[in-house]
């Protein structure tokens, strides 16, 4: 169980630490790097509340380890609004639509979406319902996130004014 | 118990400790697995492994993650056959076009397992080497009788499809052996696909289902026909029976629902609070129905 060093680029910014193997990708992103964004929610990899992209791929955070993202490059929620303040037209959609109640469930939801808002533009329902299926959210009935999909998605594309 | 939360470096620490190893190479994975294939665990995508690693119902005290071993990632048509690298992620082969053109009931398999976000790191390996009875790949795999190559340090063997699965979660791979690729025989031509299962929620595992192959000859009779279970036996379950009461005739609603009956006569699925045996059992009768229509259509 020796520890091992190990250096992951969240956002653009490179974490070294020396980590337990046994350390879940969610928890050093929180622990280590102090994002507090991604959110833990059932930690066996069913609610998507960890959702964070790897080499831009969504992936559940809880389900792996830490050590397997050594040299990998990640984004998490923090990465979506400007430096200012100005937040991803995604953000903004899901602000405006009410996609969101308690928020718990919302960066899963955001960093499951953000890599395929281009596609999602000409998505029918049905299709954007099955991209939110692996994001448990309590709250909202999903409704306004798919409204906010379709929003942001159709906004993206220049379809429709921002 | 009482966990400080206040205390510097108290992280909470799911998974059990374990020795964590992650070899660079195929040479190297089998060489660690010799050395702890029976106290170790191989570690993949690790979508099911995690799980219960984190929950500690899993307490291995030796990982051997082959995520690393990169020569085991690849996809690639051989002869007509396809080889799918243990290590290839659900998602890349869903999105290959061998999954729909060649190979559909792949495609058509590869939709239902979970959700986009599990199929970025799972593999194909490894969910038909966790042999789960109510995954939709090992029934897949098993509708295309595929063979599966397994390495040790004593050599390589394949294994049939029929023989790889034995029990609920067990498959006939030796704890110091790595399954290193997934080999697909071609289809006939005229071979018609499709996979029907009925799950509580999207993504969820299903309560039961069937993959089917139908191919035709010039006539359109059945030339060969091939049926398997989902969630019907502690393995994918082959209806051999039924497979053999289509082939040379003609498929129509009535023979469907026979060979569905003959299917699904002898099978006792496990019930639970979700559906009882009984209900299963009729539900995968009507999944064969449905599969074979649509693959014969």
């Amino acid at each position: 169980m020796k520890p091992r060093r190990v250096s992951i680029e969240i956002n653009g910014e490179t974490y070294e630490r020396e980590i337990e193997p046994r350390l879940l990708l969610s928890d050093f992103i929180r622990h280590e790097a102090g994002l507090t964004g991604t959110h833990v929610g059932c930690e066996h990899g069913v609610c998507g509340a960890c959702t964070v992209q790897m080499d831009r791929e969504p992936v559940r955070s809880c389900l792996m380890l830490a050590v397997q993202a050594d040299g990998h490059s990640l984004r998490t929620v923090e990465s979506l609004a400007d430096a200012n303040g100005t937040l991803h037209p995604l953000q903004q959609a899901f602000h405006e639509s009410h996609a969101l109640q308690c928020g718990f469930c919302t960066p899963g939801f955001l960093m499951s979406i953000e890599p395929m808002l281009a596609e999602a533009r000409d998505f029918d329902e049905t299709q954007i319902r099955e991209l939110l299926a692996g994001n448990l959210c309590r709250c909202t009935g999903y409704q306004n996130i798919v409204t906010a999909t379709e929003l942001a998605a159709n906004r993206m594309s220049g379809a429709e004014p921002a | 118990m009482y966990y400080d939360c206040a205390e510097e470096e108290s992280h909470a620490v799911k998974p059990p400790p374990f020795d964590y190893k992650d070899p660079r190479s195929l040479e190297e994975a089998v060489s660690l697995l010799s050395e702890h294939g029976e106290e170790g665990k191989v570690l993949a995508g690790g979508q099911s492994l995690v799980p219960l690693l984190n929950f500690r119902l899993a307490q291995p005290s030796v990982i051997v993650d082959v995520n690393r071993v990169e020569e085991l990632s690849y996809l690639r048509r051989r002869d007509g056959r396809l080889q799918i690298g243990a290590l290839c992620r659900q998602a890349r082969l869903e999105q290959s076009p061998v999954a729909h053109e060649g190979w559909g009931l792949l495609g058509d398999a590869l939709k239902l397992v979970a959700h986009p976000q599990i199929r970025n790191r799972g593999t194909v390996g490894g969910s038909a080497a966790h042999a789960d009875p109510a995954a939709e790949l090992p029934v897949a795999l098993s509708c295309l009788d595929a063979r599966f190559k397994a390495r040790s340090t004593r050599g390589e063997r394949t294994i049939d499809a029929s023989d790889f699965f034995v029990t609920h979660l067990t498959t006939t791979l030796e704890p110091d052996e790595l399954l290193v690729e997934v080999e697909v025989p071609a289809l006939p031509e005229r071979t018609g696909h499709a996979f029907e299962e009925y799950s509580r929620r999207h993504g969820d595992f299903a309560l039961g289902g069937a993959a089917v192959l139908y191919t035709k000859n010039g006539g359109d009779t059945c030339s060969e026909a091939r049926i398997a279970l989902l969630g019907a036996a502690d393995t994918p379950l082959r209806a051999r029976e039924a497979e053999a009461a289509l082939r040379g005739n003609r498929l129509d609603e009535e023979l469907a629902a026979e060979a569905a009956r003959i299917a699904t006569r002898d099978i006792e699925p496990t019930g639970d609070i979700h559906g009882s045996s009984q209900y299963r059992k009729r539900l995968i009768e009507a999944m064969v129905r449905r599969a074979l229509v649509k693959a014969a259509a």
